[in-house]
């Protein structure tokens, strides 16, 4: 739970005044392009940066006031794997375990539940170093859950893995919550993921909080059905011939290309049309298809996430 | 709230949030197990065992952060030794040999730290997962510190052994001996705290390494090769206001001399200086760090 959590660099505001709670046992997703504030977010979450100002409740305490106690009880997977290339997987599981306490027969024992979630095989005795990027993000994961936390915080998990070894990782988020009753707060950019694993998702821009739901009703409320049309023509002009549609709910504009949100696409395309051709301009392309996560994300930031995250 | 939630009503909220994605807690879950484990598995002591075991089992996979303090110093030994001891040993008594001994062994063990590894744990963000850890902070630090004086004592032998070998007597025995080598790691940790001040400050191993040029004229500019009393003009009063002067002196005086409480205690008292500064800059720099967020 956070309220009014703000992180502030000099002039420059990364977290604004967020409001947030997660409910336990959920998969939040948080989602938000590249330096929206997701990861000072979670470094907030996780302990290592004071906020400036609100204040931030993980696992029952206080970040700022009782940081021990959320480090306790909380995992996380930051955005680059954070591993000591010269250890062994091993030795880096078990130090991480020892690091919370844990006596060596508890970490043995652990280690054998852990092991068989990594995937790592018989390179869990070589060196970090000598790992590909996707085993090291296994043992990053494998690291965080150790000490079975209660949160996990996943930034980005799958940023820079190939598709198998993020099938792996989602199917990993889905047990661990499913099975263990883990809270997951996932920051992600890509749509897909918080689409395919979160219940709830947050939208972040400008540090801010700008939409918060469950995926389902968060891409309705853009719109039952969306019409995308690419326009040539003057934008000015093809906004006010768009808006004088009737059962027109929405327009959003992206270039030449203006999506249309309505409740009932196929009785409005053909005036959609009519409009547009009788304002003087051309549709080259039109498409009738049902909201994404992407038309969520555009309709509250104003912009697409990052093309590159796109996959 | 400040959310906009694109007019999410409270009861598709709780329909969903309560679905087949969010089960109810596992009935075997205790949370408070973290707690229980966490206060019965660590003491201070347990935390800086653990951080000391990592840094010392890295050692001998980088050789290279600790030969170059064996070699070289023996190096200067045996050249000072070659070009120096005639000139030296010309009073009648005076053992040139036993003189320059502390001067390997101190060459030897400052500077030696783990520093460096800490500036790759931050570069490499291995320093926030630790951090994320309910580990204690100054254990972090203290860890690093107790491995050092590990790789310092280990450090000591080869150069005493040098010393051994071209004659070197200890009036003192076996328990100067320890004492000896108890001092010079003592000095070692002492002097950590400027590299250490430096990595947290800095993360750069560039200003790490450059730590230890500032160490070449608290060293050189003392009676480290030559008798004080054969120190002249300038050099002679910085070497007498050189904390490093009488930490030589006192391991010297191990060796030459007995057991001479006065040059123990201004050995002691010049280290203990020098450590307080060192460990004050490196308290400081971790709390930065920690403040500014890793």
């Amino acid at each position: 739970m956070a309220e009014g959590l703000t992180r502030s660099y000099g002039a420059k505001t990364a977290v604004d005044h967020l409001d947030l709670e997660v409910r336990k046992g959920e998969v939040y997703g948080f989602l938000g392009p590249n330096g929206a504030g997701k990861s000072t977010l979670v470094r907030m979450l996780c302990t290592l940066l004071a906020p400036s100002a609100g204040r931030a409740v993980v696992a029952g305490f206080d970040v700022a006031q009782a940081p021990m106690e959320v480090r306790t009880r909380i995992g996380a997977a930051l955005q680059e794997a954070a591993l000591d290339g010269k250890q062994t997987g091993r030795e880096l599981l078990v130090l991480q375990g020892r690091l919370f306490g844990m006596r060596s027969a508890q970490v043995r024992k652990r280690l054998e539940q852990v092991l068989d979630l990594v995937d790592i095989g018989s390179a869990i005795d070589r060196r970090i170093a000598t790992y590909s990027g996707g085993m090291k993000r296994r043992l990053d994961l494998a690291a965080a859950l150790v000490h079975e936390p209660e949160v996990l915080f996943l930034d980005e998990p799958t940023t820079g893995l190939d598709p198998w070894s993020r099938t792996k990782v989602w199917e990993e988020v889905r047990r661990l919550n499913a099975e263990m009753s883990m809270t997951i707060f996932l920051t992600t950019q890509y749509l897909e993921e918080a689409d395919a694993l979160a219940g709830r998702i947050g939208i972040i821009s400008g540090g801010r909080l700008v939409a918060q739901g469950p995926p389902e009703v968060l891409k309705r409320e853009v719109g039952l059905e969306l019409i995308s049309l690419e326009v040539d023509g003057e934008a000015s002009q093809a906004l006010a011939a768009l808006g004088q549609v009737r059962g027109c709910t929405s327009v959003a504009q992206s270039g030449s290309t203006f999506t249309v949100g309505t409740p009932d696409a196929s009785g409005i395309l053909s005036e959609l049309v009519l409009g547009l051709t009788s304002a003087g301009l051309r549709v080259k392309s039109l498409e009738v298809r049902t909201p994404s996560l992407d038309d969520v994300f555009f309709a509250t930031t104003g912009s697409a996430i990052d093309a590159g995250a796109l996959r | 709230m400040n959310a906009r939630t694109l007019g999410v009503r409270a009861d598709d909220l709780r329909s969903t949030a309560g679905g087949a994605r969010h089960p109810e807690p596992h009935p075997e879950r205790h949370p408070e197990r973290h707690l229980e484990r966490r206060a019965a598995g660590s003491t201070f002591l347990a935390d800086l065992r653990v951080v000391a075991g990592r840094a010392l089992r890295q050692v001998p996979r980088e050789p290279s952060s600790v030969l170059p303090a064996v070699f070289v110093p023996a190096f200067f030994y045996a050249v000072n030794l070659g070009a120096l001891e005639k000139l030296a040993s010309g009073a009648a008594g005076f053992d040139y040999k036993a003189f320059l001994l502390p001067m390997a062994v101190a060459f030897a063990v400052t500077g030696m730290s783990r520093a460096p590894t800490l500036v790759t744990d931050i570069q490499d963000g291995y320093f926030d997962r630790l951090l994320m850890t309910p580990v204690r902070r100054v254990a972090l630090l203290l860890g690093l510190m107790a491995a050092d004086v590990v790789v310092v004592i280990a450090l000591c032998v080869p150069v005493l052994v040098v010393g051994f070998a071209v004659g070197v007597h200890f009036r003192t025995g076996i328990p100067g001996i320890a004492a000896f080598v108890g001092i010079s790691a003592l000095w070692g940790l002492a002097f950590t705290g400027f590299p250490y001040a430096v990595a947290l400050k800095t993360g750069s191993p560039a200003a790490v390494n450059a730590v230890f040029v500032t160490f070449f004229p608290l060293f050189f500019l003392t009676d480290a090769v030559v008798p004080k009393a054969a120190l002249t003009g300038w050099f002679s009063v910085i070497a007498t206001y050189n904390p490093v002067t009488y930490l030589l002196g006192a391991l010297r005086s191990l060796e030459t001399a007995g057991w001479r409480p006065a040059s123990l205690l201004e050995g002691l008292g010049a280290l203990g200086g020098i450590g307080i500064v060192g460990m004050t800059l490196a308290l400081g720099a971790l709390r930065g760090r920690l403040r500014a967020g890793a």
